[in-house]
């Protein structure tokens, strides 16, 4: 009777270790991490990474097609966390630009609606042939506005 | 007279350290001759900023609003004497993050004519609670204790609880700074009336002052003026004198025996704490009608020739102040705005004394002593320190930039007491250290504040265009549904119209 309770105590207690284990080093459910990558990133919606967005690319970390030093804008903390969370070497970042805002210069400004359509997050506000804005709060500085302005009117101001 | 009582909690840690009040105590209160210059920071309280409502070349009166409060949280700014606005513009000031901040200057004419304000018909107590809080903070109240809480505001987060007692905190604590200590022995009738002003505001019947055990003559003329007021709601307790006790947690844990959860306040244990100070700039407002325009300040420490506690007007460039006390010895080295474990050393005397102005300390040194050196591991910063942390752990996380384990180990709950400081052998900065890892998870936290909501506008924008295109298709889809219902005769219309229009061309 004793050795009995003896050998299930030892074994509850051995599962239990190993789950304890287990839960603590493997790698947690796949889409949790892809949430948890993301969750580190600036959500610039930069797509400077070449994926089209912060969750793609954090989805492509994840399944390892992409390496965890594409986004310029988290700088060289979000690659030092990324490679903390899913335990890879942490690679140095090609380049790492000063948080910045678009800023319109409204005297240029023919109302195109290019940048306001090009804006991830919706942080230009205009309507068509009229003069347009960027909402520097919400502005996350991914420069995806500059490229499609017919007359360059949309420039980078550092901020700080 | 009421007997001190001695039903207290214990205190954590903490620190016996030489007073050196009785310098600045000798005199009674000086009040100041009006300055030639007034510097007004639009920003003098915990909040957002107040808003000019005077531009440059006006004329304004001692009282007059000058910058009104604009968000939720703030207190508005008044002239504190009257004069011409020279100017709008930054000048150094004594903060603990940036040294400018944008300031209204007042030339003073030395009339100090007064805005009148008048008198409500009743006394305060016929006032709702709602419109007395609406009146202390067109008063600019804040709190005097240092942290420039705005007081209504305080008063009206705390009314969503269940307050039990209101605490008047003349513990003073800090070496140098005896303001308070001053305060109540000279003005004890007043704070008494503010008391009763602030239990009114919050509808509540118990208020505790509470004293240091080093302050007798304190306790003595605030046990007469009760004696002469008999009201049972008020009571006074004396506290041992030991820093920091006259932190606003840790005297609640004085004076009630009850801890204020971590990341909590004081109103979670039933408990609102106000500076005696406060209590009597209540009383000025809301009896006598005059907004704060001025406070006791301590100018002491051995770089002022004659150490004093002054009444000066709120703006008060620093400079003058420590010039009527009759300037500085040739030993001075060092200023500091507030005392030598809180305070701050600045590089100017130009800086203006503001609300929360409580101590000028010029000394012949700086605090800091000695080169640093490594962690031992001795522990005796833990023992100290008031809110049971662990320095030695906090000082290693924040070295290493570790924020969830600063987390783990609750920096969030450290006050800046520096008691750690003081005792630890290697002389290592823990308080510096502690608040610089403070900024940096603040800054991490609004980092990710900013991305939540940019992922947020983001995910809302591909809604948006998913919703769009699909509206699209569905329109497509039913246009095309209704030139095939019309059948092949309608197409044929179409087609010959088209070709007439063509035709014709």
């Amino acid at each position: 009777m004793s050795t009995a309770i003896i050998i299930v105590a030892l074994i509850a207690l051995g599962a239990g270790i190993a789950l304890g284990y287990a839960a603590r080093r493997l790698p947690p459910d796949s889409s949790d991490l892809v949430e948890e990558v993301n969750n580190l990133l600036p959500q610039t919606q930069c797509a400077q990474c070449g994926y089209p967005g912060c969750r793609p690319y954090a989805a492509a970390v994840v399944d390892g097609s992409a390496d965890i030093n594409l986004c310029p804008p988290g700088g060289d903390d979000t690659v030092r966390r990324l490679a903390d969370l899913l335990g890879r070497e942490a690679l140095p970042l090609a380049e790492q630009p000063l948080p910045a805002v678009a800023v319109i210069d409204e005297s240029l400004c023919i109302g195109c609606l290019h940048c306001r359509n090009a804006c991830p997050v919706d942080a230009i506000v205009g309507a068509h042939q009229f003069m347009h804005t960027v909402i520097e709060r919400e502005c996350t500085g991914c420069e995806l506005c500059i490229a499609p302005c017919p007359v360059d009117c949309i420039s980078m101001r550092p901020l700080a | 007279m009421s007997a001190p009582t001695y039903d207290l909690g214990k205190l954590h840690g903490g620190l016996r350290l030489p007073a050196h009040k009785s310098a600045s105590t000798s005199l009674p209160i000086r009040t100041m001759p009006l300055p030639a210059q007034l510097v007004l920071p639009i920003t003098q309280h915990v909040g957002d900023a107040a808003q000019p409502v005077v531009g440059a070349g006006d004329k304004v009166l001692k009282g007059q609003l000058i910058a009104n409060v604009e968000g939720a949280l703030g207190a508005p700014v008044h002239a504190s004497s009257s004069g011409t606005v020279v100017a709008i513009e930054s000048w150094p000031v004594s903060r603990r993050y940036g040294d400018k901040a944008p300031c209204i200057v007042i030339e003073c004419d030395g009339d100090d004519r007064a805005f009148d304000y008048p008198r409500p018909a009743g006394s305060y107590a016929e006032l709702a609670p709602e419109a007395l809080l609406e009146q202390l903070v067109r008063g600019g109240i804040v709190g005097l204790g240092g942290a420039v809480f705005p007081t209504a505001q305080k008063i009206m987060q705390a009314r969503s609880g269940d307050i039990e007692y209101l605490i008047l905190n003349g513990v003073e604590c800090e070496p140098y700074i005896s303001c308070d200590d001053v305060l109540m022995r000279e003005h004890a009738a007043e704070i008494l009336s503010g008391a009763g002003i602030l239990m009114h505001a919050l509808q509540i019947d118990a208020c505790i002052i509470a004293v240091e055990s080093d302050k007798p003559e304190a306790l003595r003329s605030l046990g007469d003026a009760m004696g002469e007021l008999n009201d049972p709601r008020i009571s006074l307790k004396q506290v041992p004198t030991i820093y920091p006790s006259g932190g606003e947690d840790q005297l609640v844990q004085l004076v009630t025996n009850l801890e204020v959860p971590s990341g909590g306040l004081p109103t979670d244990v039933g408990c609102l704490v106000q500076n005696v100070g406060t209590a009597a700039a209540v009383h000025d407002w809301i009896v006598n009608r005059e907004p704060l325009l001025s406070r006791i300040t301590t100018v002491t420490g051995d770089g002022v020739v004659e150490p004093m506690n002054v009444r000066a007007r709120i703006g008060t460039p620093i400079a003058d102040i420590v010039a009527f006390a009759g300037g500085y010895t040739d030993a001075a080295e060092v200023l500091i705005v507030g005392g030598p474990m809180t305070g701050k050393s600045i590089t100017t005397d130009r800086v203006p004394m503001v609300k929360a102005t409580n101590c000028i300390l010029v000394t012949s040194r700086a605090p800091a002593i000695g080169e640093e050196l490594a962690c031992i591991r001795c522990g005796d910063c833990a023992v100290v320190c008031p809110v049971q942390l662990q320095p030695q752990q906090l000082f290693w996380h924040a070295r290493a930039d570790n924020e969830k384990k600063l987390r783990e180990f609750g920096l969030i709950d450290c006050i800046e007491c520096g008691c750690c400081d003081l005792v630890c052998p290697s002389h290592i900065p823990l308080t510096a250290d502690f608040r610089t890892a403070k900024a940096r998870m603040q800054e991490l936290a609004d980092e990710k504040a900013r991305a939540e909501r940019a992922r947020h506008r983001f995910e809302a924008r591909n809604d948006r265009l998913q919703r769009d295109e699909e509206q699209r298709a569905a329109e497509l889809l039913q246009q095309k549904d209704q030139a095939k219902q019309a059948g092949p005769a309608a197409i044929a219309e179409i087609l010959k119209r088209k070709r007439q229009q063509s035709d014709e061309d």
